[in-house]
């Protein structure tokens, strides 16, 4: 397989087939906090984005040029939470100087996304999952990040809908939700053994 | 997220937890270390309750061999890392707090990270990422701002305790369920007969999101055992943690 056939398919596997959301379980407290309006669910959606792939590409580099020459991959998960605690900062800095029209649309989200379990998540499946070339990594991030984003619209739309459903007492809330979640991932199985796992 | 919870009701802490507090209060009236260790386990459990750390939750659940590995590491992280933030608190800077507790317990999860790929190698193959995602689990770094970072080592530590045995309960139900549904035993212990076909979608992801929805559900419902419906509507208080992840 050329080398374009292959990130086209770690990206469509990355997205759709193993969604980070529905079947890595990554990042299920936006999913379940902040999809409740179409907007707001954009909004992390693309801030995650963002952040994932600045993050994934510093943390290939660390681990590939910093603490795999020294030795020091005992280190990998400090190092790999200081690098995106920093980048939020940084990413956070940036676009509130130079870019408004950014940080009007995903500002208020920036915060929050350091303790976000997608970030990590993703930059450690990379090397679990062994996408060892930049460009593979960054593929794999960005397409994990747009994963994340239609999962959490797919799930705001659905909740739009919900709110005129009359939901028994006990499955108001959070239950309701995990059980349209989980009729959600039950759709995505259907794209099970596409492209490259 | 925890918007999402419904709000602790009063009622459940119930005399006895009254009792509890009354008879364990702390100088200024924070709740008492006995009193910590109860609120964790049951009315303020965090995977039933407070709606925390829902990823790893719904991701090792699948099998009760690999919930009560993740459990018992993230209960070690917890307690441990609730002792250093008490132990530390008077030295720790209240500005860069958050960037101090995320470096103690990104090392301490290092270290259990380690110590189970060296005894357990399976298990630690299959767990995948979510050891190393214990960092960011919010009810580690939730207890550290809620609790220890103004508690006495004691109150910390039974806290920590109870909040993590809070913490591998809630884990344990979801994956005595899954299990059970999904190869009719539960840690090779035979439990249904052959005649009970396996519920194998329970050992898949939409069987996580099932499994936690109707716990939940069956919880809210039977706290509510005796009220009429519309009393729902009128709960007083919000649940109670320390850090609201999203």
């Amino acid at each position: 397989m050329t080398e374009i056939a292959e990130l086209v398919s770690i990206a469509f596997a990355a997205a759709i087939v193993s969604n980070p959301v529905l079947t890595w379980f990554l990042g299920i407290c936006p999913f379940l906090g902040v999809s409740r309006r179409l907007d707001t669910a954009f909004g992390m959606g693309a801030a995650v984005t963002f952040v994932v792939t600045v993050a994934a590409t510093l943390t290939f580099l660390v681990q590939r040029w910093v603490l795999a020459p020294a030795g020091l991959e005992v280190l990998q998960y400090v190092a790999f939470i200081l690098v995106i605690a920093a980048t939020v900062q940084l990413v956070e800095l940036w676009i509130r100087r130079f870019q408004p029209d950014l940080h009007e649309a995903f500002g208020a989200f920036l915060p929050l996304i350091t303790s976000n379990c997608m970030i990590l998540g993703t930059c450690l499946l990379i090397w679990l999952r062994g996408h060892d070339t930049l460009p593979r990594a960054v593929v794999y991030a960005a397409a994990s990040g747009v994963g994340f984003t239609l999962a959490l619209v797919l799930m705001a739309g659905l909740r739009e809908e919900l709110e005129e459903a009359d939901v028994p007492g006990p499955f108001q809330g959070a239950p309701i939700t995990l059980i349209v979640a989980g009729i959600l991932a039950l759709a995505f199985m259907g794209f099970a053994g596409m492209g490259r796992a | 997220m925890t918007d999402e919870a419904r709000p602790i009701d009063a009622a459940d802490e119930v005399a006895g937890d009254a009792a509890l507090a009354a008879a364990d209060p702390n100088e200024d009236g924070e709740p008492g270390a006995v009193d910590r260790l109860y609120r964790g386990l049951l009315p303020e459990n965090p995977v039933h309750r407070q709606l925390l750390g829902m990823c790893p939750t719904l991701a090792v659940t699948a099998t009760v061999a690999s919930a009560l590995t993740l459990g018992l590491a993230t209960v070690a992280v917890l307690v441990a890392s609730s002792l250093a933030v008490s132990l530390l608190r008077r030295w720790i800077a209240d500005h860069v707090r958050i960037l101090v507790y995320t470096v103690v317990i990104a090392s301490l999860v290092t270290l259990v990270d380690r110590g189970i790929a060296a005894t357990l190698p399976d298990l630690h193959r299959a767990l995948g990422p979510y050891v190393p995602l214990i960092i960011v689990n919010c009810v580690i770094i939730g207890r550290a701002e809620a609790c220890a970072r103004r508690s006495t080592p004691v109150v910390a530590l039974a806290d920590a305790l109870g909040q993590g045995g809070g913490f591998l309960l809630g884990l344990a139900s979801l994956a005595i369920v899954r299990e059970l549904l999904a190869t009719r035993s539960v840690l090779g212990w035979r439990v249904l007969p052959d005649a009970f076909e396996p519920w194998v979608i329970m050992a898949l992801p939409p069987g996580a999101f099932f499994t936690l929805g109707l716990l939940i559900a069956a919880g809210n419902a039977w706290r509510d055992r005796g009220e009429p419906e519309s009393a729902t509507g009128t709960r007083e208080g919000a649940p109670v943690s320390g850090k609201i992840e999203v």
